[in-house]
């Protein structure tokens, strides 16, 4: 796989707002990333870390003044950040669709569910109406709704939540797309029902060849439904690589920190540490490494310049200049710093 | 953690508990329409508690476990005053509350609320919100207000500059700081916190928990916590309630909750924790269907209709709390650990991922009627598109539960 073209090939990727007389604020800056055809990839990362931008500049659906300020967007061979609107819409639905976060503000509440459904397949393949609403029924039971012939009648409000998110999948996988973008698709979610969904995008990525991009802020969740991850912290790409390697052996001091901060089911006992301080105001974010004020193991160095991604691993990537001193400490105890 | 907790039955009874519920429930009655009066509709009330028994015992930290719509929150409510019960009792230190509460059983127990940005008014500065609640119920004297004030902000990890401040400078987790000495500034035995962290991020949970932790240490708190991520639960609390539709349905000491859960729906909830150490979602047996709606509550035990142990006795009978086998720990049986399932004993050492319950033969599995999943599961298995139904192939993995059936 490593020698194929990848899917989605995300370099230098800069989103911001432009401001007339000054500096424009760069909310996501110089991220790159791929994901190859098949691949479950997550995206980590706190509020306001520039997760949900990222996949937003892919989808084409940035909020009026932000922007795509620079960098590429590749999708089989094209630049989405550069294409026209049209161009764009022609892509999204039958290569690329996206599942958003609150089921009951992403559909429509006075169109039927089963058009909803419909509407891509009508679209982009062309199908007749019977034929589209066929799909509907098709699609809708392959994600686990009861009684499809039915619920394609229902308006949203008469679904219950995780109904609502099934028939969002529902509708991102009418047209086979090749990568399906979920923006923290269960967070609205209950446990119960939380685990059903995850189940069932798992299910259909690998029935399909799907790529996934998924993005949260739940370690838990993206260790259980992606194989790669990228750390997102204020706009920088912090660590990559394999999720069980990551999460075993982090390498960048804020990946350790979220590891330690959240409580985790499997081990009650462990203490929680958490990360002092805050994020930086993306608008006056310090220089050097971002993450530098709030890192117990900032030297000097770490607020010259913005560090470079150093190779740890194979696949693997850190942002960190003392990533190659600490690392090997990690797992056994402190450094002083 | 649990070592302050005075968490056995039998000192449980001698100290009465800081705050108990019982038989409590709330209905909300909806306005007939003339169409319900000519249908004779009967789906006109919703009960969202129905025969809550909870005692929340001096010192501990209780959590109340449940899907949204279990009723959680509203039991919050009604034990910090703003919902009134429909029916039932609440004690406190063993004499009763009054529906109208006066100033001091108010003042006793306190709430924090989820969300901190629309929990605290933004025009009200930190400090005139303090002064406010300390001058009302008489904490302190006028003179003192100030000092007072920067001593609670203190307790919360804020500094005195604070006290100018409004809400909006503040980020979320210090917000919710601010929420939590408002709580406390008023000298509470019992603080109701329903999900307190769950608007936070990750690396701000953690220093709200600790927070919950040092202040019931050092102020005594009772502390009764709402929350639906199990992982934080079991992190805090000492004692866990699970609450399904409206009910309790299982309560034990946190670590033999999750190491011996006797009601099939704790097991689910265990189960559908996304987890650090599991392979993948789909090693594991989800819990089929939704909550049954609040309006139309399921006959006999109202977990049966999703109950992958459900036989034909579980339509009938309503199981009430009673008490079950206990696995860890030295407390005997008694009210240790109470579950309400009638099948709670056969459940104990049975592993849901290897072995089903109920014998294949068993009419429960053929039970269509009561399956809030296609009715027909067949003919979507039998496309090769059809998700599968989790429980045939996940029967070989058990990554999570080797340490089952130690009791």
């Amino acid at each position: 796989m490593e020698h194929t073209e990848p899917l989605l090939e995300v370099e230098d990727l800069t989103i911001g707002i432009r401001r007339r007389g000054r500096d424009d604020v760069r909310i996501v800056e110089d991220l790159s990333f791929a994901i190859d055809v098949g691949q479950r990839f997550g995206i980590v990362g706190e509020s306001g870390s520039g997760k949900s931008l990222t996949l937003r500049a892919i989808a084409g659906l940035l909020p009026k003044g932000v922007e795509v300020l620079s960098g590429t967007i590749r999708y089989g061979g094209q630049d989405l950040a550069g294409m026209s609107a049209p161009a764009r819409r022609k892509l999204m639905g039958p290569q690329i669709a996206m599942v958003f976060q609150e089921p009951m503000t992403a559909l429509n509440p006075v169109v039927r569910v089963g058009e909803q459904i419909a509407e891509g397949p009508r679209r982009h393949l062309g199908l007749s109406r019977a034929a589209a609403v066929d799909l509907a029924v098709e699609t809708m039971r392959r994600t686990g709704i009861p009684d499809p012939v039915r619920r394609l009648r229902a308006y949203p409000h008469e679904l219950s939540g995780g109904l609502r998110q099934r028939v969002m999948i529902a509708m991102a996988l009418s047209c086979s797309p090749r990568l399906l973008l979920c923006d923290e698709p269960t967070t609205a979610l209950d446990v119960t029902v939380q685990h059903q969904v995850l189940q069932l995008i798992e299910e259909l990525c690998e029935e399909t060849g799907t790529a996934l991009a998924f993005v949260t802020h739940d370690l838990a969740v993206v260790n259980q439904t992606c194989t790669d991850l990228a750390v997102m912290y204020s706009g920088h790409r912090v660590e990559a690589g394999p999720v069980k390697e990551v999460f075993r052996e982090p390498r960048h001091p804020y990946t350790r920190g979220l590891l330690e901060s959240a409580p985790d089911f499997d081990d009650p006992d462990r203490e929680l540490v958490p990360i002092p301080g805050f994020p930086p105001n993306v608008a006056a974010r310090p220089s050097g490494c971002p993450f530098a004020p709030r890192c117990r193991f900032a030297v000097e160095a770490c607020t010259a310049a913005m560090p470079p991604q150093e190779d740890v691993g194979p696949g693997r990537t850190a942002a960190c200049i003392r990533t190659h001193e600490i690392g090997a400490a990690v797992v056994g105890g402190e450094v002083a710093s | 953690m649990s070592t302050t907790a005075i968490t056995n039955g039998a000192s449980a009874t001698a100290a009465p508990p800081v705050l108990r519920a019982t038989g409590v429930g709330k209905r909300y009655q909806l306005p007939t329409t003339v169409v319900d009066r000519v249908r004779r509709s009967s789906r006109t009330a919703l009960t969202a508690l129905d025969g809550v028994d909870l005692e929340l015992r001096r010192g501990e930290v209780l959590a109340l476990v449940g899907e949204s719509g279990s009723g959680k929150s509203t039991l919050a409510k009604v034990l910090v005053g703003s919902v009134t019960a429909t029916s039932g009792t609440l004690e406190a230190d063993g004499t009763p509350v009054r529906a109208k509460r006066g100033a001091d059983t108010a003042r006793r127990i306190q709430m924090v609320f989820q969300d901190p940005y629309s929990s605290l008014n933004p025009r009200i500065s930190v400090g005139s919100m303090l002064s406010e609640l300390l001058l009302l119920h008489r904490i302190v004297p006028r003179s003192e207000v100030r000092a007072e004030s920067i001593r609670i902000l203190g307790l919360v990890g804020l500094e005195e500059d604070a006290l100018d401040a409004y809400p909006s400078q503040f980020s979320g987790g210090q917000r919710q700081r601010i929420a939590i000495a408002r709580a406390i500034a008023v000298r509470p035995e019992v603080l109701i916190a329903d999900e307190p962290v769950s608007a936070l991020d990750v690396s701000v949970q953690a220093t709200i928990l600790e927070l919950f932790a040092r202040l019931r240490q050092e102020l005594g708190l009772s502390i009764l916590f709402v929350a639906h991520n199990l992982a934080v639960v079991q992190h805090l609390s000492d004692r866990v309630a699970v609450m399904y539709l409206g009910r309790i349905v299982e309560v034990a000491e946190t670590a033999e909750l999750f190491r011996n859960p006797r009601h099939p729906y704790t097991r689910a909830l265990i189960d559908s924790i996304p987890r650090m150490g599991a392979e993948s979602v789909n090693a594991r047996l989800a819990l089929q269907g939704d909550p049954p709606s609040p309006f139309d509550i399921p006959s006999g035990c109202r977990f049966h209709p999703r109950c992958p142990y459900a036989v034909d006795a579980c339509r009938t009978t309503d199981p009430a709390l009673g008490p079950v086998p206990v696995a860890l720990g030295t407390a005997p049986a008694g009210d240790a650990h109470v579950a309400a399932c009638i099948r709670a004993d056969d459940l104990g050492d049975v592993d849901p991922l290897t072995e089903p319950a109920i014998e294949p033969d068993d009419p429960a599995l053929t039970r269509p009627d009561v399956l809030l999943e296609p009715a027909d599961p067949a003919p979507a298995g039998s496309a090769a598109a059809g998700p599968a139904p989790a429980a045939p192939d996940a029967s070989d993995t058990l990554p999570h539960h080797q340490e089952e059936g130690t009791a």
